[in-house]
């Protein structure tokens, strides 16, 4: 029912021109409200989206340019992965990347649910408050954050030089702070959907809370869950700003490591390493869409 | 929707962890920038804080005045371009076939998702002077020439004698399109939301009453979907007037912005109090973006009933 609401009279809104056979549809004359099908808007829409993906497909294809300055196509190679593989400190920003990224994305999905149940669940005094508060990392200038994690670490004396994934953590900190708020707005999308009478009649069967948060509440939740969890890991696979300002001379990672790469000189390598990051974060943004993607229930229009 | 007070060992139990995540690691150091930048500097890490507003009276002179004019300047002109290139894109997507929807709007959530720093990165091999821009702009140039020499009018060099690659790299023109290139996607995904929720009967009877399209666009559609617009000139601008590594990578020697000014006093420069005061005075500038933000939507909630 929910998923009818979401869609107004969608499959409605087109007038019977929309209906003739896909065989003749060009003969059909362009109807008032048809503006995809006129052709300044299509010219724009292309070429918008040529400028946007132009940049990084020649990214992508430079970094398989089989030469030292990636100007002018040279041949096809996969060396620059292997060099970019070989090097040590790129490896190892990666591993960083990647550690960061796990404990980031476990810690804030947990926080964000929580967070997300106890907006939909409860009402409290200063709730509209205390929702403000949750999207204050959203919404500050990166950084600002940036320089504020970094001015705490310090004053704090957060402890520096510590063996190899525990130096990691004040990053990873900074990171679950800015990603939870989000895993939470996407997690109560989802429990908007939700029908509050599973959970009463989960009691009324009796069930303690924690059943009922398990077995009925949690399973309804899981593609909001997982979708939160990809972004946050995308979200800290990807920051660079506030990384840049809490990382050290020892806890480099891939973004912050490229940066560096590309003020030095621009080499394939760069690219390589690059192409890796895009594709990890296409993958799991793709995902993360496809759940979130409410499941059509069946041609609501009948059109 | 239950009051807290029915049950609140839930209550405790959902709220505690992230409020305490929040609270120390998201307002505390917050709260510690905001006590420093009333403070001054006393040798290498020491800060007393004596609750002077030097550091903001230094944020005022007009050398700073002038980099925040600077700042403000070029993420208004980024977020202007962003809007008008944004709304049609947006407005095609909300158009278009429903089948065709789900992958246009992914088409424009992707670059969204990949990383900013990486995408600026690959504006530097489009912008500089043997990069693909001149390229085009070369071949260009060829082509027309060779139209011109045809013509007979070969011998007046029109087009000059030689290409010469322009300029677009290391000046304020590429951290422009920088800003545009990396934001972009902020200003369509709001946009889309609005327009796809227009109710399309309005458009119809502006066509039926006898106005054009773009009287139809210019008097009911853009009106109607002035929130989203709105909503995509916050979302656009608030990044870009904090951004400092578009400058870095793509801005010459003029190209500063708050952003880098910041990030100079916290690294390079190692003043903490005067960079506080000038990353606070920017997150008040933020607020004042959201607050008129909200201040407009509410008047216009207003006209509407």
């Amino acid at each position: 029912m929910a998923n009818l609401q979401a869609h107004p009279a969608g499959g409605e809104r087109r007038l019977p021109t929309g209906r003739a056979g896909r065989v003749d549809r060009r003969r059909v004359p362009i109807g008032p409200l048809e503006y995809c099908r006129r052709w300044w808007l299509q010219l724009i829409v292309g070429t918008t989206f040529l400028l946007l993906y132009a940049p990084i497909a020649t990214l992508v294809a430079f970094s398989f340019n089989d030469s030292r300055r990636n100007i002018v196509w040279r041949g096809f190679t996969f060396d620059y992965y292997v060099k970019a593989w070989n090097n040590q400190s790129l490896f190892d920003a990666f591993v960083n990347s990647l550690t960061i990224a796990v404990v980031s994305t476990v810690v804030s999905t947990i926080l964000g649910v929580l967070a997300a149940l106890l907006l939909w669940r409860f009402r409290f005094p200063g709730k509209a408050v205390y929702e403000g508060f949750t999207a204050l990392p959203i919404v500050i200038p990166e950084i600002c954050m940036g320089v504020a994690m970094m001015a705490f670490f310090a004053r704090v004396g957060w402890p520096t030089g510590l063996p190899w994934p525990l130096n990691l953590s004040n990053i990873t900190i900074s990171h679950i702070a800015f990603s939870f708020p989000f895993v939470a707005v996407i997690v109560r999308g989802r429990l908007i959907g939700f029908n509050r009478e599973f959970e009463d009649a989960s009691k009324d069967l009796g069930a303690s809370e924690w059943q009922t948060l398990r077995h009925v509440v949690l399973p309804y939740l899981r593609p909001g869950v997982v979708a939160g969890a990809l972004i946050a890991f995308t979200l800290s696979l990807d920051d660079f700003v506030i990384t840049f300002f809490t990382s050290g001379p020892d806890t480099i990672t891939l973004p912050v490591k490229i940066f560096s790469m590309v003020r030095f000189s621009v080499t394939p390598e760069v690219n390589a390493a690059s192409t890796v990051l895009i594709i990890i974060t296409v993958i799991a943004t793709v995902a993360a869409t496809r759940l979130q993607v409410p499941t059509r229930p069946d041609n609501p229009g009948g059109g | 929707m239950e009051s807290w007070r029915q049950n609140r060992v839930v209550f405790w139990v959902l709220g505690i962890p992230p409020t305490l995540w929040l609270a120390l690691f998201f307002v505390i150091p917050l709260g510690i920038v905001w006590f420093i930048s009333f403070g001054e500097k006393r040798g290498l890490i020491d800060i007393a804080i004596t609750g002077t507003l030097d550091n903001y009276a230094r944020a005022l002179q007009p050398l700073y005045l002038q980099i925040f004019w600077k700042s403000i300047w070029m993420a208004g002109a980024a977020t202007l371009i962003c809007l008008v290139v944004g709304y049609p894109v947006a407005f095609a997507i909300a158009f278009a076939p429903e089948r065709w929807k789900i992958w246009l709007m992914l088409a424009v959530i992707l670059p969204f998702w990949i990383n900013i720093l990486i995408r600026t990165y690959a504006l530097i091999a489009v912008f500089r002077t043997r990069g693909f821009a001149n390229f085009t702009l070369e071949w260009l140039w060829e082509k027309g020439d060779w139209v011109l020499a045809t013509a007979g009018l070969g011998e007046y060099h029109l087009l000059g004698e030689r290409f010469v690659p322009l300029n677009m790299l290391y000046n304020n023109y590429a951290v422009s399109m920088g800003i545009v290139y990396a934001f972009l996607p902020f200003m369509i995904l709001p946009l889309y939301a609005n327009i796809e929720k227009l109710d399309r009967s309005y458009m119809e009877a502006s066509f039926d009453l006898g106005a054009g399209h773009w009287r139809t666009f210019t008097s009911v559609v853009f009106p109607l979907t002035w929130h989203g617009a709105l909503s995509g000139i916050i979302i656009v601008f608030i990044p870009a007037l904090g951004a400092f590594f578009i400058p870095e990578l793509l801005g010459g020697t003029d190209s500063q912005l708050i952003g880098n000014v910041i990030e100079r006093q916290f690294k390079s420069a190692n003043d903490w109090p005067f960079g506080g005061a000038l990353s606070f005075l920017l997150m008040y500038a933020t607020f004042g973006a959201l607050a008129l933000r909200a201040v407009l939507v509410g008047r216009g909630k207003a006209l509407e009933v």
